[in-house]
Order: structure tokens, then C-alpha cells, then sequence
């Protein structure tokens, strides 16, 4: 074996995120051990994998069969892994198997066979095997067309499930309760199959749902590394669930049997390497049934890796190689081989995040599918410091489990309404049902959570209210233990921090490490984790050092981009300084992997939690430009706590981030920004517009990823806006400003040395009025003149020399006849992994030797890639039932894709194609175009098609003229039908054409939500000469030869 | 406030826990509040306490149990099968006390007893609140050690050396006890404290058990005219049961077909010519690798020993290690129908992985 293809998993979707950064980049440093040459292919350009860390070569390409098939031509590696890229990977190892593309290169599959992933993956199959080797499953019916399913229904009774074969995130399926609505779904769960066929299956209600993670070598050695208890019961699905791990619930016998079970699974599916084998359990725990399994890495997989410090993804790696299970060490205790199964001594809890309120018309109650956008887990010595740590690590704005301003918000009725519901957030609402007295048994009716989860909450809340009567020492010091927080004791007792901290002595937390062994054998882990429930640290401390804080759980806004900048920082930073110490929580990420730092802090990210490891560690100063908004959220607590921060100081960041001080700077700095001001109240937006006129930006400060950003462009706008509660307040004024309708918006991705910057610039594509993370970005810029451009440098010079800038950064400009200075960011941004591979300068690298060395240049500089570079945003429309896609200044996608090429053309067009579901409309298929916004570039749009043979068709109440005009009943047929190929329009238009848009997305067609878009992409599909197949390295050398 | 009120670590009299070398914990007392002394061991096993519990071989002995939270589901109540229990390993609690981070007071559906309202009734003392990591990383260091619960905060004497206790007469029965299966094949049990799940396994395949005491005579056990025989597991120190180990060496040359189980592995190991130490904190949990020197394969395991062959007798040939500190967890005897493990392949708690030890047991002695 000298070289092995590694499949990636694509953009990060909704059910496939960075967890697949993770695995991939440990597959890849478990085969460059061994001295063989990687090849990754993955367009997603924000990941840790396609840095040169541990690949030798990568591949950013549309993630499809073609492609792929093309690589394997050129680099003829002799093996390929598609066990560390999600489903996406997965389905293409299973094409380029069935097209004969592996058989025709010699290429051979490492880890379990195709024809064990087959047996996993179609659930007919699946259950057939499952039934040969007399293993339980749910009794059940497959359905290939709608009559059939009908008919199947009828046999099986309701409520049912319907689950989709061949598919990720459980997409498509859901609970039904009578034929009626049955009849509604079919068709959607049909077509939404990669082989067209659905699942009907008896509804477990109020099953216990447990995921058992095996491991498994070629000899048949398996060991069982985690089981983790999802404390939502059956029918939401896993990754929608607050899980547990180890799980709590279960006795020996029911822990036992369906142990036996999974590694029963894991032996009919020719496993060599990891699954996960998901279990329902009777709620009296007599009765089991197994549900599914997923033949590779998984998002429970890197979550129990993590949890339970066991490298599942390296050890499956190393299996696939060849390797038996008892020739692996473990790299955790460094003494032990990999043959075992983790034991914890601490409760790990893992939380999913919800963004829905960025979305219109979305379904808000939690089911079959997965919503959430991110995750974060959190660990602990009991449940409840596991869990209000969890709470807290969400970000969303309370204290903890017990958050007095969110119960006073509740009362009885509509906590237990929410819970039934299944609104995101079930122990927030759990914790003020118990508040307002409601009992354990009335909770358990509507939620189906075990009771032992919903007594512990329980006992939290009576806790919290004998604290309020009694606020004493023990109970203070108690507290603490149950995982109260600083604020939240604040809240409960009415006491000021001081005296707090005066009752509890300052009461400390401790440092414990996870070992995989709970104690057994000595371990050299630095994998760690504050508590309070403990006598005595697990380490002695090093006293000269950072810490470098990561960005936390991911949402909409935050992403994997984030961990690339971090882990860019971290071996930036380690050229510096011996000892550099991750702080993060963040289970899905390459930074929270304990091999990556000399020592990971898994806990949260509060200026608490960094003073008590700054004081514990004896280190003088932390780095926040990787920790995105969190970060510069605690600038200046920090700052004014005596901790200095390495790079910009804090008082400069609060310089940036508060508008009012922005704004004054930028006009003593001479820099042009568009007309604002600060308001408190509906009155004051009032009288900005009456003086500046239509139409403006409105939004607050301190925000990342536009944060109820909305363009008000007139007064029925307006009062929309107004009538949203949540908006402004005097604690935190918004901002409104002029807004330039149809202007160009451009960034520079910069390092900065205190005297002068690096820049890479970029230019959107879409106009402004669009949130930079949703627009579709290039570099070089294509329409940027070239005293712009210099404009722009010398403003980011002078905001380098004025705020000191030192370290990574990114401007934001608005280009309207001149550029405007729209917001600056003291922090590494989402396109920096995007302009840095496109350059190939790492620009976070650049900045931390702006710290630390200096530029030692006289003027700014400016970095031009040799190449066109395009990145594409990936969003998760499908995967959020009922949200209305359209683009705005908040964002919505939630991943990023991108190409290198030699034209400018080719860049976007293999850009935009490596985003799902786009792909290049066939000409029997119709085009769709309609719009009442940017209608004269629709109709370019549309002209761009018709020259070049196709048929274009328009939409009756929102028109192209000269097209055929369809009605809205005749549209959903073509889309259902798939007749449509692809759909283009603009604007916000949700009266008009919601189940256009909505059925588009949900028949998984390439829907345009851009007119200018639409435009460049409709020019460039029949303009691009020839399409390269490089990898990116050749694309930083020179132009293309030909 | 109708509430529950809170429960959980902060509940309870306070309690210490002594140690050996002179340190002392504070802590929360639960289960019988009486003082009770015993040498300390930790279990790394997550969940089946009240299997462990039960487990005669923990005779003498203060279990901490390293995961957190302890009794979140309670305690069944027994269930049997034709006498044999299926959820305890023995009819009542073994252990002489019990460490725990967290008493947890859950009762699943259909159980009979909380955690704490079972120890109460077993009058058997635990400790909750105490930093259990730190206490094993303290038996690690220092190795096993005598320790005291107990609710005074004045140092309490140690009274017993564990290693210098017989407690196999403490829970090996009087009388000889009597299990009819469905196959007119008989095994003899050695009963120096044999755990159900044994018993289990093989009257499960069939076989007529009769428990023995330990201190039976080999020409008593013959009376039987056994099929095979099994030594079973127990608690204590071996090099300390001189007679027992004669016993042994007496019996084997009956030639029966021999399973030695945990001590009665090294009970015949010591028999024959072996050695057995007492190991630094022993291996307890149901993680443990094994690894089968014949087959190259590996297997998940349940352990609980504080002693370990350390030099096989001449007549045989190593099986199983664990690969972690090459403890040897099982061998195979050349001229001896006798195949012994150091390991639990009954389980309870923990995998099932080597229950094909009972079925290689029988296949290859009962069959021919």
C-alpha cells in the first residue's frame, strides 16, 4: 500500500458537520504513520483535513462520481477510505463500486466491505439479515410506491414511522398518526431515497433509545467503546437528542443483551473498523428491538471518542490497514492496548444546538429529522454539573438549568405545552414545569424522558429554591457542586459576587484527566476538565504558557471555519511558545482532539473557567482571536481583570465591536461608513428614516452572523420589524444605517503587526444586502477597481496603526462609488480558510508572526492568488421542514464549498456544483425562473438559457415576460415530478411562492436564490472551455499551461 | 413548597472513611450506620452493583466503585431459577462496605428497593461524597490497604489483616446443596463462595450441580461420582488456605475434568506447583482484555482479583493474558483434564464474551 484515497464529507450540512473533520483528519494521521502518501478529496474549503496538515495532496472538487472518478484515474492511489466522509462519502465508495471504477483502477476498499455496507444501508436488506440471524427487530414493512404504502400502513396499523433508505440525518422521516396524514407525506419520503424506497415501521412511543458504538477487526475482535443514552425517547431523532454517556439507566442484563446484539451487527455486516448500533428499549427495559446501524464513522462515533477519550476514527483506521485490535495502543493512557472498553469516572452530556428562530415558517417541534446545527458536550462528576455546564456552553442566553429570568418568562401550562410539543430546549422548560410545582409522573406523560433524568432536575429546581430561602455557606458550596454558576448564584440568592466568593472561600474548582481507565492505570493524558466535585488536581501545572480559547459549539455563523483558525493558531502559536493549551467544547472538532495540543481543557468557555486555568496553570496571558464572538464577548471582562490577551488588546476590540466607538473613529480616521445611529426606541428608527430615507439596515451590536439583521425598505417593513419583541432594549441599543441598494460588497482577510497589514481581498458576488456567510465569495476580486482596492489598504492601515492591530483580522466594505467601512473584526473570520487556501499563505499564521516577529515591511501588502478561487455556500433548506429559503443580512446557510480553477468561470462553476444538491440541468429538464425583484437580470438569466436550447418557463403571479406562464398548482407538479431542473429567483416573496421554493428544496432541486447569481452562473455553465482537475497546491504555482 | 426535597450527595450523617496509611475522608453516611472494616478495592465496572455487591469473592473487602453515580436504577428484587439466582451472585450483600462519589436513589419499574434501602437492610455501611478518583489513583500508588467507615472522626485501630482471613468458611455453604438439571450428568462444585452466575451457565446446559463446602474431602467428593468438577471462585488470600490447596492437590488426581474458576484457578496453580501473588490493587471491572495465546484472538472480560498466578506449575501451558500487564489470566494442563481461568467467564456483571468457556468445558471433557 503506498497511497490511499480518503473520501471527505463534503460542505457542512445539517447531519453532516465537522464530526467528519475530525474523523477524516484522524484517518489521515493514522496512514501517514505508516509512511503512505494521502490524497484527500473534499471541497469543503473551511476544514482542518484540507490543510496540508496530514494530507499530501487535496483535491477541492465537486464531491461526485465524475470527479472522483477522475482523480482516481490521475493519481491511481491503491486503496480508498469512505468510512471517515459521513453518508456522503459512503454513497459515492458504493457508485464508483457499482460503475466498476475501483474494479477498473485496482482500487482497493480498506474497512468493511461494500457488500457489509450495502446490508447496513438499504433497510430492506438490513432487516432481512437481522431476521436471518434471528436478531429483533421492529416489526416493519418497506414500500416502494404510494399505494403500496398505503397498503402496508393498513397491515401495520398506527401510529407508524416512515423511514427513508440511503439517507443521512433521518430525512424524510416521520412519525404518522392516521392516513390522512400519511397520504401527505409518501411522496416527500419517496423522492427524498437515494433508491426510491421508504421504510413503515411500528412508532416505539416512549421507547428508550441507546446507541452502542463497536469496534471490529478482520479476525472478529470487537469491543464495545461506549453506549450512550439519548434521554429523549424514541421518535426524536439521536442527533436532535440530549444524550448521556455512560448510559445510567440501564441494569447489568439490559446493558449486557444488547451488547451481544451490536456485536452480533457488527459480525453481519463484515465490520472492519467502527459502527454504531442504535437500540429501542421497552420503557420496563424487558423488550428490545434493534433500529439501525451505520457501517463508519458517525456523529455519535466522534461524539464518544471524545467522551470517552478512546480514538475510535484512528483505531478504525488503523484496522482498516490491517491492524488487530489488541496490536493498537491505546494513545490515551499511553500504557494499554486498544482491546478494552473505556470505563468513565464522570458523566458526560452532549446538547444539541438549535438556530430555528433564523427561519421562516420553520417546524419548531423536534422529530425523526435533525434540525440542530451544532452541538456541545460537557463533562462532569455528577449529572446536574454535566448538565447546567451543557446549558451554559449553548450560549443562548441562560445561566444554566435553572434560569430564573427564562421560568419567570414560563408558567405551568406552557412549560408542560412546550414540553409536549417538543420544543428544542426540553430541560429549560422541564426545570420551570418543576418550578411551578408540576410532578415528576405528569412530566414524564408528555416527554417520555426517564424518570431518573427528570427527578434529577427535579431535585435541581427544589435545590435552587432552599438556596433562595437559605443562602448560606454549605449551601453556596453545594451549589457550586450541582454546577451553579457565579451568575446564576448571583440570580438565585440576591447576593454580589464578592460576598459570594467571601461565603465560599473562594471555594476552587479541581483538574481531573480522562484516561479511558477511570484511574486504573497511571495515564500521560492531558485531556482535562474542571469540577468541583473532587479533593485534589490529577496534574501538577507547567507555569509558562497560553491558553488558546476555541469558539465553542457551533450554530449558524460559527462553523468549522472556526477550528481551522484555531488549529492554524495552535501551530502558529507553538513556534512561540512550549506550552499552548486549548480551551473549547466543542465535540465535533479536530481542536478538541486530545492529541492536536500539549493540553486540552474540555470545559466551558466563561471568563470564569479561563481565570481559574489561568490561575491554576500560572500562565500570564490568553489568546482569544480564534474563539470568534465568543471571544470578543469577553474581551474586556478580561482585560479589566488583569489577564492580558496576546495579539489586539481588548479595549482596541471593544473599540470595534461597539458601533458608537466605531463609527467615532472611523470619522476621525477619515474612512466613509454609511449614515447610522444608535437607537433605543421604535421612535428613533422613525426619525432616522424620515431623515435619511429607505431603505436601512437595522441591527444589534455585538452579533455575529447578522443576528436579527434585517433591510426595513419601507414602512409596511417596518412595522413588521417593530412588532417582533425581542428587537432592542436600552441594555442593548441597535444600530440602523443607510443601506445602499444594489452596491458591491468586498472584504480583506488580514494580518496585522501593529505598523502595517497582509491583505488578501475578496469580493461578493451578490450584492450588498446579503449576509457575507450566504454570499457566493471570489478572489482575486473580478470587478474591483484598482484605486478601490488601494483605497481599502490604506484604510486597513490605518485602522492597523490606530488600534495596533496585531494577529488575524478581517474589513467588511461596502463599495458605492468609493469603499465604506461596513464592520471590522478583531478575530479570525469565516473566510479566512477560504482566502488562505486560495492564496496559500495561511493568513492566521501570518498573523500570529505579526505578533510575535513583526512584518518589518514599510507598507501594506497585498496578496493576489495565482488562480480564481470561488467559495459557494451550502444550505440546509431540506433538512429544516417548512423554512422558507431565501437570502438576506442574517445568515442562513450553514456550509461553505470551494474551487480553485483558471478561469474565473471555472472556479464558480465547480464551486457552486460542489454545493448539494446543484448539479448542471440536463436539457430535457425545464428552467424555472421568476422574481419581481432584480427582474431585469432574471430576464438576462433567462435570455443566457433560451440561446443555448433551453426551455425556460415562468411563474404566473411573479412573471418573465415572453415565457410560458405557469400556475402555481401546474409548478408543484413539475417539481414533484422532477421535470424542473433547475430553479432561479430573488428576493422575499413568502405570499407569493412559499411552496414554490419550499417544494424546489424539498424535491432536492437546484434552487438560485440570487438574480446575479443566476446571471454569472447561467453565463459561465456554457462558457467554461475546459474544466482542470489539479490539486490545490498546482493551483498556488502558475497558470494553467494547458 | 411541595416539592421533593433535594437528594443526593448532600444527604446523610456525616461519615469518615480511614485508610491504612493514616488518611481520613469526610464524607456522607448511607445504607446501616454501623462501623465496619475491610481492605479497600476500587471496581471499574459502570453499572451491575447489585451483582457485584453479591459477589462472595468481595468477602473482607470495601468496594469503591469508580463511576459516579451509584444505584440509579435500585435493586430487583430475586429471581431464580429452580433455586439458582439469575440477578444476584449470592442470596445477600458481601461486601463490608461500599465508597461511592454519588448514592443515587432512582427505582426503575418493578424493582423493589433503592440502593440505600437495601444496604440498610443487609446492615452493611457506605460512603458517598468522598473524590473516588482520587482515591484510586491513592490504591494505585500505595496498593491495596486495610480501611474503616465509620461515623467518628477519631482514628479508629485496624483489627484484621485481610490477607491473614479465611473467609471462604464464611461463604461456603454447611451442607452440601443439590440443583437437578435435565441430563443425567453430574458436576461437583468446590464451593468456596461460588457466585450464581456460575452455578447459572451450567445448569443451563443441562447438568445435576451439587454445591460442595470448600472444606470437603476429596474421597467426599468423589461419592458423588462426579462428571466433572468445578473449583470455584471466592474471596481471600490462596497462600493462606494451606489445607485447601492439599485438598486440591489430593483431588486432582482423581483425574476429573477441572474448570478452576478465579480462586480455584489459583488454587490448582498453587496445587501443582505454581506460584500466586498477591498483586498491587488487583484487577476489578468488566473492561479487562484477554488475550487467547492459541487462537490470537482478543475478548472483552469481567475481572475480580487481588492475587494472580505469577509462575504456571510445570504441567502447563499458558492460554489467556492480559495484555496490558501480562497477568496471566488462564492456562491449559498437559497431562490434567484441567483448564483453568483467572477471569469471570460467567460474567454478571459484565460481557458474555467468554461464556464459551463453560461450552469448550463440557464439549471437550463430557462429551468424549
Amino acid at each position: 500500500m503506498k497511497k490511499i484515497l480518503v473520501i471527505g464529507s463534503g460542505a457542512i450540512k445539517i447531519a453532516e458537520a465537522a464530526e467528519f473533520d475530525y474523523s477524516a483528519t484522524q484517518a489521515l494521521k493514522a496512514i501517514k504513520e505508516e509512511g503512505i502518501q494521502t490524497v484527500l478529496f473534499n471541497p469543503n474549503v473551511a476544514t482542518v483535513q484540507t490543510s496540508y496538515t496530514f494530507a499530501d495532496k487535496v483535491y477541492m472538487l465537486p464531491l461526485n462520481v465524475e470527479f472522483v472518478s477522475r482523480i482516481i484515474e490521475k493519481e491511481r492511489p491503491d486503496g480508498i477510505m469512505i468510512g471517515f466522509g459521513g453518508q456522503s462519502a459512503l454513497n459515492i465508495g458504493i457508485d464508483l463500486y457499482k460503475k466498476g471504477v475501483l474494479n477498473n483502477y485496482s482500487v482497493k476498499v480498506l474497512g468493511t466491505p461494500i457488500s457489509g455496507i450495502e446490508r447496513a444501508l438499504s433497510r430492506e436488506r438490513f432487516r432481512e439479515t437481522m431476521i436471518e440471524r434471528k436478531l429483533p427487530v421492529p416489526p416493519s414493512y418497506s414500500a416502494r410506491d404510494y399505494n403500496e404504502a398505503i397498503e402496508k400502513a393498513e397491515m401495520l396499523g398506527y401510529p407508524l414511522m416512515i423511514r427513508v433508505s440511503f439517507n443521512l440525518g433521518g430525512r424524510g422521516s416521520s412519525v404518522i398518526w392516521n392516513e390522512n396524514q400519511l397520504r401527505k407525506e409518501i411522496p416527500r419520503a419517496l423522492s427524498q431515497s437515494y433508491i426510491n424506497e421508504v421504510l413503515l415501521e411500528k412508532y416505539l412511543h416512549h421507547w428508550k433509545e441507546l446507541e452502542y458504538e463497536v469496534i471490529r477487526d478482520s479476525d472478529g475482535n470487537s469491543s464495545v467503546v461506549a453506549c450512550i443514552e439519548n434521554l429523549d425517547p424514541m421518535g426524536t431523532h439521536t442527533g436532535e437528542s440530549v444524550v448521556v454517556t455512560p448510559c445510567q439507566t440501564l441494569d447489568n442484563t439490559e446493558y449486557q443483551k444488547m451488547r451481544d446484539v451490536a456485536i452480533k451487527v457488527a459480525e453481519s455486516i463484515e465490520l472492519q473498523g467502527e459502527c454504531n448500533v442504535q437500540f429501542a428499549l421497552s420503557p420496563e427495559g424487558s423488550n428490545f428491538y434493534v433500529i439501525e446501524t451505520n457501517p463508519r464513522m458517525s456523529r455519535s462515533s466522534a461524539l464518544a471518542s471524545k467522551a470517552t477519550g478512546y480514538p475510535l476514527a484512528y483505531v478504525s483506521a488503523k484496522i482498516a490497514l490491517g491492524y488487530k485490535l489488541y496490536e493498537i495502543r491505546n494513545s490515551v493512557s499511553g500504557s494499554t492496548c486498544a482491546c478494552f472498553e473505556p470505563s468513565l469516572d464522570y458523566i458526560v452530556i452532549k446538547s444539541p444546538r438549535w438556530d430555528l428562530d433564523k427561519f421562516d415558517k420553520v417546524e419548531t417541534s423536534l422529530g425523526t429529522e435533525m434540525k440542530s446545527v451544532g452541538e456541545v458536550m460537557a463533562i462532569g462528576r455528577n449529572f446536574e454539573e454535566a448538565l447546567q455546564k451543557a446549558t451554559r456552553m449553548l450560549d443562548i442566553g441562560v445561566k444554566g438549568v435553572f434560569d430564573l429570568n427564562f421560568i419567570k418568562s414560563m408558567n405551568k401550562e406552557k412549560a408542560i405545552k412546550y414540553l409536549s410539543e417538543k420544543r428544542p430546549y426540553w430541560f429549560l422548560s422541564a426545570s420551570a414545569a418543576f418550578y411551578y410545582d408540576a410532578d415528576t409522573e405528569e412530566v414524564y406523560q408528555v416527554t417520555g424522558i426517564d424518570k431518573f433524568f427528570l427527578d434529577k432536575i427535579r431535585g435541581l429546581v427544589a435545590f435552587a429554591k432552599q438556596l433562595n430561602a437559605n443562602p448560606e455557606k454549605d449551601m453556596l458550596i453545594n451549589a457550586l457542586k450541582l454546577g451553579f454558576s457565579q451568575e446564576q448564584l448571583e440570580e438565585i440568592t440576591g447576593l454580589n459576587r464578592q460576598k459570594i466568593q467571601e461565603l465560599t472561600e473562594n471555594h476552587e474548582p479541581v483538574v481531573k484527566q480522562i484516561d479511558t481507565v477511570a484511574g486504573e492505570w497511571p495515564a500521560q493524558t492531558n485531556y482535562l476538565y474542571l469540577t468541583y466535585n473532587g479533593s485534589e488536581n490529577d496534574i501538577t501545572f507547567d507555569n509558562n504558557g497560553v491558553l488558546l480559547v476555541g469558539a465553542g459549539g457551533f450554530r449558524i455563523g460559527v462553523s468549522v471555519e472556526f477550528d481551522w483558525g484555531l488549529i492554524s493558531a495552535l501551530s502558529a502559536l507553538s513556534r512561540y511558545i512550549k506550552n499552548v493549551t486549548v480551551l473549547n467544547y466543542n465535540p465535533e472538532t479536530v481542536s478538541t482532539d486530545w492529541d492536536i495540543a500539549k493540553k486540552l481543557y474540555f470545559d466551558e468557555i466563561s471568563s470564569s473557567v479561563i481565570m481559574s486555568v489561568l490561575k491554576k496553570e500560572k500562565y500570564k496571558s490568553v489568546a482569544i482571536f480564534s474563539a470568534g464572538q465568543i471571544g470578543n464577548n469577553l474581551a474586556k471582562e478580561l482585560e479589566s481583570n488583569n489577564i492580558s490577551l496576546l495579539g489586539t488588546a481588548g479595549s482596541c476590540i471593544d473599540k470595534a465591536e461597539n458601533r458608537a466607538k466605531f463609527s467615532e473613529l472611523l470619522n476621525k480616521l477619515g474612512i466613509p461608513q454609511p449614515e447610522w445611529t444608535s437607537v433605543t426606541t421604535s421612535q428613533e428608527i422613525k426619525s432616522f428614516i424620515e431623515k435619511y430615507g429607505f431603505p436601512v439596515i437595522i441591527r444589534p451590536s455585538y452579533v455575529l452572523s447578522g443576528s436579527n439583521m434585517v433591510i426595513i425598505e419601507n414602512y409596511a417593513d417596518l412595522n413588521k420589524y417593530l412588532s417582533r419583541s425581542r428587537v432592542i432594549s436600552t441594555k442593548y441599543p441597535a444600530v440602523i444605517s443607510k443601506f445602499f441598494k444594489g452596491a458591491t460588497e468586498a472584504e480583506l482577510d488580514c494580518a496585522g503587526d501593529g505598523n502595517t497589514a497582509i491583505c488578501i481581498p475578496i469580493e461578493h458576488i451578490e450584492e450588498a444586502g446579503i449576509h457575507s456567510g450566504d454570499a457566493t465569495i471570489v478572489t482575486p476580486p473580478i470587478t474591483l477597481k484598482e484605486n478601490t482596492l488601494s483605497t481599502m489598504l490604506s484604510q486597513a492601515e490605518l485602522l492597523v496603526r490606530e488600534l495596533n492591530i496585531r494577529g488575524p483580522f478581517n474589513i467588511q466594505y461596502l463599495i458605492k462609488e468609493k469603499p465604506h467601512v461596513l464592520e471590522l473584526n478583531l478575530r479570525t473570520s469565516r473566510s479566512m480558510p477560504f482566502s488562505s487556501k486560495a492564496v496559500g499563505t495561511n493568513v492566521v499564521d501570518l498573523g500570529v508572526r505579526g505578533i510575535f516577529e513583526g512584518f518589518h515591511s514599510s507598507s501594506q501588502v497585498l496578496l493576489n492568488s495565482v488562480s480564481w478561487a470561488v467559495k459557494s455556500p451550502q444550505f440546509s433548506w431540506a433538512q429544516l421542514k417548512g423554512a422558507y429559503p431565501y437570502l438576506g443580512p442574517e445568515m442562513r446557510s450553514t456550509g461553505e464549498v470551494a474551487s480553485l480553477g483558471y478561469t474565473y468561470q471555472e472556479a464558480l462553476i465547480k464551486s457552486w456544483l460542489s454545493a448539494s444538491p446543484n448539479n448542471i440541468p440536463s436539457h430535457d429538464k425545464l428552467i424555472l425562473i421568476y422574481g419581481d425583484s432584480n427582474r431585469d437580470i432574471l430576464i438576462k438569466v433567462a435570455s443566457n438559457f433560451t440561446e443555448k436550447g433551453f426551455t425556460v418557463i415562468t411563474y404566473d403571479k411573479m412573471p418573465l415576460p415572453n415565457y410560458n406562464e405557469l400556475d402555481h398548482k401546474r409548478l408543484l407538479f413539475y417539481l414533484s415530478s422532477r421535470k424542473i431542473g433547475l430553479v432561479v429567483t430573488d428576493g422575499y416573496a413568502i405570499n407569493k411562492d412559499y411552496e414554490i421554493r419550499r417544494s424546489s428544496v424539498d424535491f432536492n432541486i437546484p434552487l438560485i436564490l440570487n438574480a446575479k447569481l443566476g446571471f454569472e452562473i447561467s453565463y459561465a455553465l456554457f462558457n467554461v472551455e475546459i474544466f482542470s482537475y489539479n490539486e490545490l497546491k498546482e493551483y498556488w504555482l502558475a497558470e494553467y499551461s494547458g | 413548597m411541595n416539592t421533593i426535597p433535594f437528594r443526593g450527595i448532600f444527604m446523610g450523617n456525616d461519615g469518615f472513611l480511614y485508610l491504612e496509611d493514616g488518611s481520613l475522608y469526610k464524607g456522607k453516611l448511607f445504607g446501616s450506620m454501623k462501623k465496619s472494616e475491610g481492605e479497600i478495592v476500587f471496581s471499574t465496572a459502570m453499572n451491575g452493583y447489585p451483582e457485584s455487591l453479591t459477589d462472595p469473592s468481595y468477602r473482607g473487602q470495601i468496594l469503591v466503585i469508580t463511576h459516579p453515580l451509584v444505584g440509579n436504577y435500585g435493586v430487583p428484587s430475586k429471581r431464580e431459577d429452580n433455586g439458582i439466582l439469575t440477578n444476584f451472585e449470592s442470596e445477600h450483600v458481601q461486601v463490608n462496605g461500599l465508597v461511592v462519589s454519588e448514592l443515587t436513589e432512582g427505582k426503575k419499574r418493578g424493582y423493589s428497593l433503592t440502593l440505600n434501602e437495601w444496604l440498610i437492610e443487609n446492615d452493611i455501611p457506605g460512603i458517598q461524597g468522598i473524590d473516588t478518583r482520587m482515591l484510586v489513583k491513592k490504591i494505585r500508588e500505595y496498593g491495596t490497604m486495610m480501611a474503616t467507615i465509620f461515623s467518628s472522626d477519631l482514628k479508629p485501630e485496624i483489627t484484621e489483616r485481610y490477607d491473614e482471613i479465611d473467609f471462604t468458611s464464611y461463604v461456603s455453604p454447611k451442607v452440601p446443596l443439590f440443583y437437578y438439571g435435565n441430563m443425567n450428568r453430574t458436576i461437583v462444585i468446590i464451593d468456596c463462595g461460588v457466585k450464581h452466575g456460575i452455578l447459572h451457565q451450567l445448569y443451563k446446559r443441562g447438568f445435576n450441580i451439587v454445591r460442595l463446602p470448600c472444606n470437603v474431602s476429596p474421597s467426599t467428593v468423589s461419592d458423588f461420582n462426579p462428571d466433572a468438577v468445578v473449583i470455584s471462585n471466592g474471596p481471600g488470600n490462596p497462600n493462606f488456605l494451606k489445607d485447601k490447596i492439599e485438598d486440591v492437590r489430593e483431588l486432582l488426581e482423581y483425574k476429573y475434568q477441572t474448570l478452576g474458576i478465579c480462586l480455584g484457578h489459583q488454587l490448582i496453580a498453587l496445587a501443582l506447583g505454581g506460584k500466586v501473588e498477591k498483586m498491587r490493587y488487583g484487577h476489578r471491572g468488566i473492561n479487562k482484555p484477554l488475550y487467547d495465546v492459541n487462537s490470537k484472538k482478543c475478548y472483552i472480560s469481567t475481572h475480580n482479583h487481588g492475587y494472580a498466578v505469577t509462575k504456571i506449575p510445570p504441567e502447563a501451558k499458558l492460554w489467556f493474558v492480559d495484555p496490558d500487564d501480562m497477568t496471566i489470566e488462564g492456562v491449559l494442563y498437559d497431562n490434567f483434564p484441567i483448564i483453568s481461568v483467572q477471569f469471570h467467564p460467567e460474567a454478571r456483571p459484565g460481557p458474555n464474551d467468554t461464556n464459551w468457556i463453560f461450552d469448550y468445558f463440557t464439549m471437550r471433557y463430557l462429551r468424549t
